[in-house]
């Protein structure tokens, strides 16, 4: 059986080629990048802050090129830049694609650009609770690679408890995305959520959580993706 | 994507939220489509809000002219925002929706959703900055007294940018029983065109006026813009009209289409105030109600096009067109359309009609102490 992929999620920043070395250590499979952007709608209070903080060091959409080309040479991993529709537009959206996949990016996630609209840029899809059947299948043979999960409606940041609702809608995008990989991501922040949710799909996406610990150092976050690594594989 | 503007509009939002707007599509144009719907508008307009509103000549402020105010000022809550929150109302309670949620700059907004939220015994939560808490206090008050929670957002701007996106979260959240009561012709399709239709009866009623009044369609309107709605619903009355100019009036200080570039916000792509990389600019201006760093999908269109000019105006000129027209006509207009007053001078035109689109009120702890 193909283990559970973890995948972790860090805001650029300067530090961030050394914390994303340090989540593959503790056993990251992906790491996704976040590209600040001054009104994220789909982010809750942590990525928000750490979007704001971001931007005040002067992380614009070069810079954060730049730390995902460092952080490429430290990794081998898929890298994954995050980020917002109007980064794009103001870059140029077949631009972005292409310089963040020269730039080493495996593919880009684009938080407020649904499926079916821009198909031509490659990138990883959403699903949420709310999608229709319909939505999932349009969403899965359009992404890049697997399909992104929103375990709850709502934004990001961590809950206490998986969504009761988790199982059904797991079950439906299995149905529908057929052979597609799916990971679950917002809200899981312990080990013990990370097993839950793992049992249901491919894989899990960590978010706040992670950028809450990576303010600690590299050691921190080496040591909590590991507890993470752990609790999907002994699972 | 539906009820794009040429190249403006369209929906970039989280994907939770586009079963609701293709819901919200639906219940839109069955609404339309409906004469029950409106029906009760109509009633609801006339009986409860106060429809329609007169038009007065202005001859003291503008003596070189004739102009006419379009009265907003004069309907129930004291501003255009009503004609879109009832409209809004009737659609939610079609959806089966219990809870709205909604932003608010100057207040005007917030006021109008929190009033029918009590006329329909909807929960309401109203998203405002904190710094507009502090400078619109009579309508924070205001929407309390009506049984709405006013939630405080306290960071970036803490003005009407912010306030719009907690709102949009709170909505992505709370999607399957709640109703998000947009207050401007922004946001993702279908919200721009439901605003726009719900206050264009202030156009429709403008041209039959004039009509009637001076026997001759205007030789120009204006409005104030800020995220545009009360413009667009006076606008719609006369965009077919082309001897009609129609000039929109931005605040200096946040002039989104005057010195905007393209990008996308709060769910729509339009004319944002923006750095190189797409990042918002932040807005500045005295009015709470123009301090937004975008505006509606359909007036990046028309400025495109050319069937509508922006021009700009500054804290200062307002507040001269403030004092002016309390003193001259005896009418105290909110700070956003004094920004529209003080444009009419300079125009080649004769016959005006400006949208007078809220009173003072709201604004006069903000005007006395300068």
């Amino acid at each position: 059986m193909t283990p559970k992929q973890l995948v972790i999620y860090l805001m650029s920043g300067p530090e961030t080629p050394a914390l994303a070395e340090a989540a593959v250590e503790g056993g990251a499979d992906l790491v996704e990048l976040g590209f600040p952007f001054s009104d994220p709608l789909a982010d809750g209070p942590v990525i928000r802050r750490a979007a704001e903080k971001a931007l005040a060091q002067g992380m614009r959409t070069q810079a954060c090129l730049d730390v995902l080309a460092a952080a490429r040479e430290r990794v081998s991993v898929p890298l994954v830049p995050m980020t917002y529709s109007s980064l794009l537009e103001a870059y140029g959206w077949e631009r972005f694609g292409e310089d963040a996949r020269a730039a080493g990016a495996t593919t880009v996630i684009v938080a407020d650009l649904p499926a079916g609209d821009r198909p031509e840029l490659r990138r990883i899809q959403l699903v949420a609770p709310t999608s229709t059947d319909e939505r999932i299948r349009l969403a899965a043979k359009q992404t890049d690679g697997w399909l992104y999960l929103v375990t709850v409606t709502g934004t990001t940041g961590s809950r206490s408890e998986v969504s009761s609702t988790l199982a059904g809608f797991a079950a439906r995008a299995r149905a529908a995305a057929r052979d597609v990989p799916i990971y679950a991501g917002f809200g899981i922040s312990t080990p013990e959520q990370a097993r839950t949710v793992a049992e249901l799909t491919d894989g899990i996406v960590v978010g706040s959580r992670a950028v809450e610990v990576a303010e600690e150092g590299p050691a921190a976050l080496r040591e909590y993706v590991g507890s993470l690594r752990r609790a999907l594989d002994d699972g | 994507m539906s009820a794009t503007y040429g190249t403006y509009g369209g929906r970039y939002v989280p994907e939770t939220l586009i079963p609701a707007l293709d819901e919200l599509s639906s219940a839109w144009e069955a609404a339309l489509a409906d004469e029950a719907f409106r029906a009760e508008l109509d009633h609801l307009s006339r009986t409860y809000a106060g429809r329609p509103t007169p038009l007065t000549l202005a001859e003291r402020f503008a003596p070189s002219k004739r102009l006419y105010l379009k009265r907003e000022d004069l309907l129930h809550t004291g501003a255009h925002k009503l004609n879109n929150a009832l409209g809004q109302a009737v659609l939610a309670q079609r959806l089966g929706k219990q809870r709205i949620v909604a932003e608010t700059g100057a207040g005007q907004h917030g006021v109008a959703t929190a009033t029918v939220c009590a006329r329909f015994g909807f929960d309401c939560v109203v998203y405002m900055g904190s710094e507009d808490m502090r400078r619109q206090r009579p309508n924070v008050e205001r929407m309390g007294l009506l049984g709405a929670e006013v939630r405080p957002v306290e960071f970036g701007t803490k003005t009407l940018k912010e306030a719009t996106s907690e709102a949009i979260r709170d909505w992505i959240t709370n999607v399957e029983d709640t109703h998000y009561l947009i207050g401007s012709c922004v946001g993702p399709a279908p919200y721009p065109e439901i605003v726009r239709e719900l206050q264009a009866v202030i156009g429709r009623e403008t041209r039959e006026q004039i009509l009637e009044t001076e026997g001759r369609l205007p030789d120009s309107v204006l409005a104030c813009v800020g995220g545009g709605s009360n413009a667009i619903g006076m606008f719609a009355g006369f965009l077919d009209d082309a001897d009609v100019e129609i000039v929109g009036v931005e605040a200096a200080g946040a002039a989104s289409l005057g010195s905007g570039r393209a990008g996308v916000l709060h769910g729509s792509r339009s004319s944002v105030l923006a750095d190189e990389d797409g990042q918002i600019a932040d807005a500045h201006s005295i009015s709470a109600g123009l301090d937004y760093p975008g505006v509606g999908p359909e007036h990046a269109f028309l400025r495109d096009s050319g069937r509508a000019r922006y021009v700009g105006t500054t804290d200062e000129e307002a507040l001269e067109a403030f004092r002016r027209l309390t003193r001259t006509e005896g009418i105290i207009p909110a700070l956003e359309p004094a920004h529209a007053l003080a444009r009419v001078e300079e125009l080649d035109a004769e016959l005006i009609v400006v949208c007078l689109s809220g009173r003072g009120d709201k604004d006069l702890a903000e005007v006395l102490a300068r």
